[in-house]
C-alpha cells in the first residue's frame, strides 16, 4: 500500500561526524545511514570526511576505507569489487547503483549514502532481500523441460542465443526492483523489474519448454501488470539493461497467444 | 496486513497465486486509446464547429447518421478508458484492501451510470424524441 512518510522509528536524525584527519590533502564528505537495530535508537546521518588524496577511486574505495580505519562498524554487503557479484547496490547521490562501479568524482559535494529505498534495513547499508529473493523463486529461474534430457548439449541457434543477450548479464543487486515506485507500493504482490526480466530470460530460453506455464503464472494485475513502464529501472540499472523493455516483451507475448 | 512472519518466504511470494487475467484489461486499455484519437479530434473539431450554437442547431447536426454514430462510440470509449485508468490508479493507491474494492465499484457503476446517460442523451437529440 501506498505510505507516503516514514514510519516514526524510521525517520533519520543528524549523526556523529568523523573529521578528516589533520593535513588532509583533497577531503570529500561522505553522509551515510547508520542503523542499528540492537541500540533502539532511530536511524542517523553520520559524516565522515575522507582524504581523497589517500583513498581509491569508487565509492565502494571510501566505504571500505572507512571501514577498516574510521569506523569499523559500518555495515555494507561487497564482494567482487568490480560490478560481477551484485552485492553493493545502494543509494548514492539519489540513484541507486552498485558502490563498486560509481567513482567518487561522479557525485558533486557531499556524497549521501542510503540503503536501496523501501527495504526493510537489518542494519546501515544493509536490506533484507528475502522477499524479493522469494519472489524470484517462485518464477522458477531454472530450465525446464518435457523432453527427457538428451546425450549431449541442448541446441540452440546463433539467434536463438541472441534472444537471451540483455538478459542473462543481469547480477540481481536489485537495483531497478527498489527504484520502482509501483514495487513500492504494491511489493509484496507485484514482482518488480528484476523478477520479470528473469521471468523474461526462461520465456525466451528457445531450449525451454515451459513458456506456457509460466505466462500463466505470470498473468496477474498484481505480479505483471503493475508495470506502468515508469522506466526507473531502466534509469537506473548498472549494467546497463533495460527491464521495462523485457516486461514489455512479456505483456507482448501474453497477447500474441490469445 | 496480515502478519506473515511465519510463513516461509516463498509461501508468502507465491500468495493466492496467479489470477491469470490482466491481458484483456491491458489491451482493451491500448485499444481504446487508438480508438481515441481520431475520435477524440473529431469531438475537439466538432465542439469548435459547433461554439455558440443553440438546442436546435446541435439537435440537427446530431441528427446525422455520422454525427451520433461518432458521439456514441466517443462516450463509450471515453468512460471504458476512463473506468479502466481509474482501476488502476486506484489499485496502485488504495490504502485498503475494503477501500480499493470499495473503489472500483463506484468507479465502475458511476462509469456506465455516466457512459449510459450520455448515449441516451444523444439518442434523444439524434431521434427527435
Amino acid at each position: 500500500m501506498a505510505k507516503f512518510t516514514l514510519p516514526k522509528n524510521s525517520k533519520v536524525g543528524a549523526g556523529k561526524t568523523h573529521k578528516a584527519p589533520a593535513g588532509a590533502k583533497r577531503v570529500k564528505s561522505f553522509k551515510i545511514y547508520r542503523y542499528d537495530p540492537d541500540s533502539g535508537e532511530n536511524p542517523r546521518l553520520d559524516t565522515y570526511e575522507i582524504d581523497l588524496a589517500e583513498c581509491g577511486p569508487m565509492v565502494l574505495d571510501a566505504l571500505i576505507k572507512i571501514k577498516n580505519e574510521v569506523d569499523t562498524g559500518l555495515t555494507f554487503r561487497r564482494s567482487c569489487r568490480e560490478g560481477v557479484c551484485g552485492s553493493c547496490s545502494m543509494n548514492i547521490g539519489g540513484h541507486n547503483t552498485l558502490a563498486c562501479l560509481k567513482p567518487i568524482e561522479d557525485v558533486a559535494g557531499e556524497i549521501h549514502i542510503y540503503p536501496l529505498p523501501h527495504l526493510p534495513v537489518l542494519k546501515d547499508l544493509v536490506g533484507d532481500l528475502t522477499h524479493i529473493y522469494a519472489q524470484y523463486q517462485s518464477v522458477q529461474p531454472w530450465l525446464q523441460t518435457e523432453t527427457p534430457p538428451p546425450d549431449r548439449e541442448r541446441l540452440q541457434s546463433e539467434a536463438e542465443r541472441a534472444k537471451l543477450d540483455g538478459l542473462w548479464e543481469c547480477i540481481l543487486c536489485f537495483c531497478c526492483t527498489t527504484s520502482c515506485p509501483s514495487y513500492w507500493w504494491q511489493g509484496e504482490r507485484y514482482l518488480g523489474p528484476a523478477v520479470l526480466l528473469q521471468a523474461a530470460r526462461w520465456l525466451n530460453d528457445s531450449r525451454d519448454e515451459k513458456t506456457g506455464e509460466r505466462l500463466d503464472q505470470l498473468e496477474d494485475p498484481f505480479k505483471l501488470y503493475r508495470c506502468h513502464t515508469i522506466m526507473n529501472c531502466t534509469n537506473t540499472c548498472p549494467k546497463g539493461l533495460n527491464p521495462a523493455k523485457a516486461i514489455g516483451e512479456i505483456k507482448q507475448m501474453l497477447v500474441e497467444r490469445r | 496486513m496480515a502478519d506473515t512472519r511465519l510463513r516461509s518466504p516463498l509461501g508468502r511470494a507465491l500468495g493466492l497465486g496467479s489470477a491469470k487475467e490482466g491481458v484483456a484489461h491491458w489491451w482493451g486499455q491500448r485499444v481504446s486509446a487508438i480508438a481515441l484519437v481520431p475520435l477524440g479530434l473529431w469531438f475537439c473539431a466538432a465542439l469548435v464547429s459547433l461554439a455558440g450554437a443553440d438546442r436546435p442547431a446541435v439537435a440537427a447536426w446530431l441528427h446525422g447518421p455520422v454525427a451520433a454514430t461518432l458521439m456514441i462510440l466517443t462516450i463509450g470509449a471515453v468512460f471504458y478508458h476512463g473506468s479502466l485508468g481509474l482501476q488502476v490508479v486506484i489499485e496502485d493507491y488504495a490504502p485498503s484492501e475494503a477501500v480499493k474494492i470499495a473503489g472500483v465499484i463506484v468507479t465502475k457503476l458511476l462509469a456506465l451510470l455516466l457512459a449510459v446517460a450520455g448515449i441516451v442523451s444523444v439518442l434523444k437529440l439524434a431521434l427527435g424524441v
